[in-house]
C-alpha cells in the first residue's frame, strides 16, 4: 500500500490533497464534511477584517460541451467574524487531529499580523498561509497581490509573521508577475517554511455583449477578477517548476492551479509540489472528487513502484530545460493508424491551415496520408484527432547525433536539415 | 382521391394523423448543444456528400454550438429551401447520418436531422427569412403541380428574378409532403406551413384546380411562358389486377394515407389489416395502421425480408411496434361478405417470385392496402417531340433538362419516386438550368411558330 503521508514545509497530512483557501473552506462544517470525504488538509478561507461582498461574484468560460474550463471570481476574503471562524477551527482540530488545518491570513499592519497569527495558533492551526495573492479588491486596500508583487514587502511581512509564529508558514504567491523567482526568494528570505502557488490570475472572464459590460455583472459594471480552473493549469505548472528548479530557492511547494483529478496532482508533484490544493473542481463537483484523486494516485504509485510521495516529487524537474538545450536532431513524424482512423480528416484541415501542409486526402479512402518528408513532427494532427491512439508521433532515425542549438552555435555540431520550411 | 382533398388543412381533431407523436421529437436547447458539440467538423465531410442538396452540415452544426442559430438556419436554407421538412422526413439513416464518420468506429453518429430540425424550427418560430426575390427579369416560368420539386424550383427562380406560376390540379400545394409523408415524421399542417413559408418570397402566382392537359393545354402554356417545369410526381396506386380488388376494404395505400392525413378514417371492425408490398410506402402504412389502433397488422411481400425495398431501419421499427409479415406470399383473390372484405387467399412464390402451384392459403382480414407502387405519368408528355419517356419516367439530365427545349422536369416524375430531399435538389438544379436557358432562349414560339 503506497504511503500518501504528506509533509509540506512541516505541515503533515494523511494525503497531499488539500482544499485551497476559498468558498469550499468557508466554515468548519464544510471542512469537516470535506475531511469525511477524504481530503487530507484544508486551508481556511482567508481570515482578516471581515468583508462585505458584492452580487454577483463568479464567472466562467464554457467551451463546447465542457462547462467552466475557466473560472473567475470577484469575491473577497471571509465575510464571517474572526471569532466565529476560530471557534470552529478549534472544533475541527478537536475532531480531526490528524488532518491539516491551515489558517490563511490577510491583514495590514505589523500589529494586526502579530495578533491574528497568535490567535490562529491558539485555535490549533497546523500551519499558516499568508495570502499575498488575491488580485481583486483586497489589493486595492494594499493587501493580497499588492504585497505579492513587491518582493521587499513580501519579505518584510513574512518576517513579521516569523516574529511570533511557532508553526509552519506558507506564503501564497501571485502569478501576476513577470518572473516568479524573486517572489519565492523573498518569501524564503522572510523566513517562510514553504510557498503555495498560484493564486488566481487577474482577469476579465467575458463581456456581456448586449449590456456592454464586463462579467460577472454587478448591476451594469464589473471589475477584474481572479482566473482559475483547468485553463490556468499550464501557467501554474510552469511557475511551480520554475521555482522548483531554481538553485537558490529551497522551500517546499504546495501546488495550486486547475487541479481536477489525480493526474493533474501527479503532474504538479512531478514538477516539485509536495502537496496540492484544489478549489474550482470542488466548487463545480463537490468534495467527493477526492475519492478518485486518492485512488488514482495510489494506482499510479503502485504502477511505478513508488512507496512514498518523496519517491516521485520533483522527478520531472531534471527534464525541464531551456530551449537551447533541447536535442534539435531529435525527429518525429506523424503516423496514422489505418485501423483506428474514422476518416474525419480533422488532421487534414489542421495540417493544411495550421500546420505544414503535409497530410493529404487520398483517392479511394478517407484515411489521409502523411508526407513524412514534409512532416515537422509538430503534434497538431495528434491534438485534433478525436480517436485515442490513432495518430502517433514516431521517432525517426535520421543519422544525426543528438545535438542542441547551443552546442551547434558554440561547438559547430552538425544539425539536421530543416523540414517544412518551403 | 382528388375530390376528397380539402382546400385547407382541417384542424387536428378532424385528421386521423393527429393521433401520431413525433418518432424523433424536437431537441431541447440542452440536447441540441450536447449533440451539436459532438460533431467533429470533418474536412470534406462525408455527410455533405451524402446530402442530395449538399447542405454544409458541419457548418450549420458548428453555428448551433456558437450561439449563431440564425446563421445555422441560413446555412441550411441556402442549400435547401425545404430544409424544415427534410429535417423531419429525410431517411437520414441512409443519407447524412449514415455517412457520419462516427459510424466508422461503431459509435453513435451525430443526429444531423434532429439538429437541422432544431435550427429550422427556430427560424420558423422567429420568422427569420433569408432569401429575397431577385430584380425582375421579365421572364415567366410555368410550373406544373405544386409539390416539393416545383416549390424548390419556384423559390430559386424567384431568387433569380423570374416570375412564376404554379398550376396545381388540387386545392392544396405541397404534394406528398402534405398528403403522403408518415405523420410520425411530419404532419400535414406543418408541411403546409412550409408551403406558405416558401411562397413567402413573393411573386409566385398560384392557379389551383387547374389540370394541365385537361383544363389547360400545353400549347397554351408554351405561349404564356418562357420555360416550363414539370414536377407532377406519380399517379394513383398501382393495382394487382386480381379478383376482388374493387370490394370495400381493398384499396391503395397512398390513397389511404392521404385520407388519414387530411381527414378522419373509420377503422372500426378492422381486426386484421394486410399491407401488400415491401417498399417504403408499405412500411409506412403498417406502422400507421398500428398507431391508428388496428389490433393486428401484417405485411405481405412476395420477396424475402432481405430483399425489401423499404429502408431496413424503418422496417426494424415496424417489427418493434408489433407488425408481422408473410414473406414470399402474393394475394390471389379477395373475398367479400355483404360487400366488404373478410379475407384474402394468398399463394406462396418461390425465390424467383414465381407462384408455387397448390400453395394457396387463406388469411382473414378486414382491410388490405396495396402498396405495390404508383403509376408513372410520363405519358402526359410522351407525345411531345423531343420528350423521352422510359417506363413512365420522363428522361431529364441532372440539371432537369428534357429533350425538348424549354421543358424542364424534376422530382418523382423523373426519378421514379424518391425522397423529398431529392425533389428539392432536382427542383433547385432545374431552376439554375432554366435561368441559364433564359439567357439566350425562350419557349415562346420555340415549338409552335
Amino acid at each position: 500500500m503506497p504511503d500518501l503521508t504528506t509533509n509540506c514545509g512541516g505541515i503533515i497530512s494523511p494525503n497531499p490533497f488539500w482544499l485551497a483557501s476559498a468558498p469550499p473552506t468557508n466554515t468548519g462544517d464544510q471542512i469537516m464534511r470535506a475531511f469525511d470525504a477524504g481530503w487530507g488538509g484544508a486551508v481556511w478561507k482567508t481570515l482578516g477584517q471581515p468583508v462585505q461582498n458584492v452580487s454577483s461574484r463568479f464567472g466562467a468560460i464554457h467551451h463546447r460541451s465542457s462547462r467552466a474550463v475557466g473560472f473567475n471570481n470577484i469575491e473577497l476574503i471571509t465575510d464571517r467574524s474572526l471569532e466565529l471562524n476560530l471557534k470552529e477551527m478549534v472544533e475541527v482540530k478537536k475532531r480531526y487531529p490528524k488532518h491539516a488545518v491551515i489558517a490563511s491570513l490577510m491583514v495590514d499592519t505589523r500589529q494586526e499580523w502579530h495578533d491574528i497569527v497568535k490567535r490562529a495558533i491558539d485555535a490549533g492551526a497546523d500551519g499558516l498561509e499568508l495570502n499575498f495573492g488575491c488580485p481583486h479588491g483586497m489589493c486595492e486596500r494594499g493587501m493580497g497581490s499588492a504585497v505579492g508583487q513587491e518582493p521587499k514587502v513580501n519579505e518584510r511581512i513574512t518576517s513579521w509573521v516569523q516574529e511570533v509564529s511557532t508553526i509552519p508558514t506558507l506564503v501564497k504567491l501571485t502569478p501576476n508577475v513577470g518572473d516568479i523567482i524573486p517572489h519565492g526568494i523573498a518569501a524564503q528570505r522572510g523566513g517562510a517554511n514553504g510557498v503555495s502557488l498560484i493564486n488566481t490570475i487577474k482577469s476579465i472572464i467575458g463581456v456581456d455583449v448586449d449590456h456592454f459590460a464586463p462579467m460577472p455583472r454587478v448591476g451594469m459594471q464589473s471589475t477584474n477578477g481572479g482566473f482559475c480552473g483547468p485553463a490556468v493549469k499550464p501557467i501554474a505548472l510552469h511557475m511551480v517548476a520554475a521555482l522548483a528548479r531554481d538553485h537558490e530557492f529551497k522551500l517546499p511547494i504546495s501546488g495550486i492551479g486547475g487541479i481536477t483529478n489525480w493526474r493533474d496532482a501527479v503532474e504538479f508533484m512531478l514538477l516539485g509540489a509536495s502537496s496540492v490544493q484544489v478549489c474550482t473542481a470542488v466548487m463545480l463537483y463537490g468534495y467527493r472528487i477526492v475519492g478518485d484523486m486518492i485512488e488514482g494516485l495510489e494506482d499510479y504509485m503502485r504502477a511505478h513502484q513508488f512507496e512514498r510521495l518523496d519517491d516521485f516529487i520533483g522527478k520531472a524537474i531534471p527534464n525541464f530545460s531551456e530551449w537551447g538545450d533541447l536535442d534539435i536532431n531529435y525527429e518525429t513524424v506523424a503516423q496514422i493508424d489505418e485501423e483506428k482512423c474514422i476518416g474525419c480528416q480533422a488532421c487534414v484541415t489542421a495540417c493544411m491551415d495550421g500546420g505544414h501542409q503535409c497530410i493529404h486526402p487520398r483517392e479511394g479512402t478517407r484515411v489521409p496520408v502523411v508526407d513524412e518528408d514534409e512532416c515537422v513532427g509538430c503534434n497538431l494532427c495528434q491534438i485534433v484527432c478525436p480517436v485515442p491512439g490513432c495518430v502517433s508521433m514516431v521517432e525517426v532515425d535520421n543519422g544525426f547525433a543528438p545535438t542542441t542549438w547551443n552546442e551547434h552555435i558554440w561547438d559547430q555540431k552538425a544539425i539536421r536539415p530543416k523540414k517544412g520550411a518551403h | 382521391m382528388t375530390e376528397k382533398i380539402p382546400a385547407t388543412i382541417p384542424p387536428a381533431p378532424h385528421r386521423a394523423e393527429a393521433a401520431f407523436k413525433d418518432f424523433k421529437p424536437p431537441y431541447s436547447e440542452m440536447q441540441a448543444l450536447a449533440e451539436a458539440n459532438r460533431c467533429i467538423y470533418c474536412h470534406d465531410a462525408p455527410c455533405i456528400e451524402a446530402c442530395p442538396t449538399s447542405i454544409d452540415i458541419p457548418e450549420f452544426i458548428r453555428k448551433i454550438t456558437t450561439g449563431n442559430l440564425k446563421g445555422s438556419a441560413r446555412t441550411i436554407f441556402a442549400s435547401n429551401i425545404l430544409g424544415m421538412s427534410c429535417a423531419r422526413v429525410c431517411p437520414v439513416e441512409v443519407l447524412c447520418v449514415g455517412a457520419c464518420v462516427y459510424n466508422e468506429e461503431g459509435g453513435a453518429p451525430v443526429q444531423i436531422g434532429r439538429l437541422q430540425r432544431y435550427a429550422t424550427d427556430h427560424a420558423y418560430a422567429e420568422g427569420w427569412r433569408f432569401a429575397e426575390a431577385g430584380a425582375p427579369t421579365g421572364k415567366h416560368i410555368g410550373l406544373i403541380r405544386g409539390g416539393p420539386a416545383s416549390l424548390a424550383a419556384a423559390h430559386e427562380l424567384r431568387r433569380l428574378g423570374h416570375a412564376c406560376t404554379i398550376y396545381e390540379k388540387r386545392a392544396l400545394l405541397g404534394g406528398l409532403n402534405v398528403s403522403g409523408v408518415a405523420p410520425y415524421k411530419i404532419r400535414a399542417d406543418r408541411a403546409a406551413e412550409e408551403v406558405e413559408w416558401v411562397l413567402g418570397i413573393g411573386g409566385i402566382e398560384l392557379k389551383t384546380g387547374v389540370e394541365v392537359g385537361e383544363d389547360l393545354s400545353l400549347e397554351a402554356l408554351e405561349a404564356q411562358h418562357d420555360a416550363l417545369f414539370f414536377g407532377f410526381g406519380l399517379g394513383p396506386d398501382s393495382r394487382l389486377e386480381v379478383q376482388g380488388e374493387d370490394i370495400k376494404g381493398v384499396r391503395g395505400a397512398v390513397g389511404f394515407i392521404e385520407e388519414m392525413k387530411l381527414g378522419p378514417v373509420d377503422l372500426s371492425g378492422v381486426e386484421h389489416a394486410l399491407v401488400i408490398g415491401g417498399g417504403n410506402t408499405a412500411v409506412d402504412a403498417v406502422r400507421e395502421l398500428v398507431t391508428l389502433g388496428v389490433p393486428k397488422v401484417t405485411l405481405v411481400y412476395r420477396g424475402v425480408e432481405a430483399g425489401m425495398k423499404g429502408y431496413a431501419h424503418e422496417w426494424k421499427q415496424a417489427k418493434i411496434e408489433g407488425v408481422e409479415a408473410l414473406w414470399q406470399a402474393l394475394p390471389m383473390y379477395f373475398k367479400a361478405k355483404d360487400g366488404a372484405l373478410i379475407g384474402v387467399t394468398c399463394a406462396r412464390v418461390d425465390e424467383d417470385k414465381q407462384l408455387i402451384p397448390g400453395s394457396e392459403f387463406k388469411v382473414e382480414a378486414q382491410l388490405a392496402l396495396m402498396a405495390i407502387g404508383q403509376s408513372k405519368l410520363g405519358a402526359l408528355l410522351g407525345d411531345l417531340e423531343g420528350i423521352e419517356v422510359l417506363r413512365g419516367r420522363i428522361i431529364a439530365d441532372e440539371a432537369g433538362r428534357t429533350g425538348r427545349a424549354g421543358y424542364f422536369a424534376g422530382g418523382d416524375c423523373v426519378n421514379g419516386g424518391k425522397e423529398v430531399v431529392n425533389a428539392a435538389a432536382e427542383g433547385k438544379a432545374a431552376a439554375v438550368a432554366i435561368d441559364a436557358y433564359l439567357k439566350t432562349s425562350s419557349l415562346k414560339g420555340a415549338h409552335h411558330a
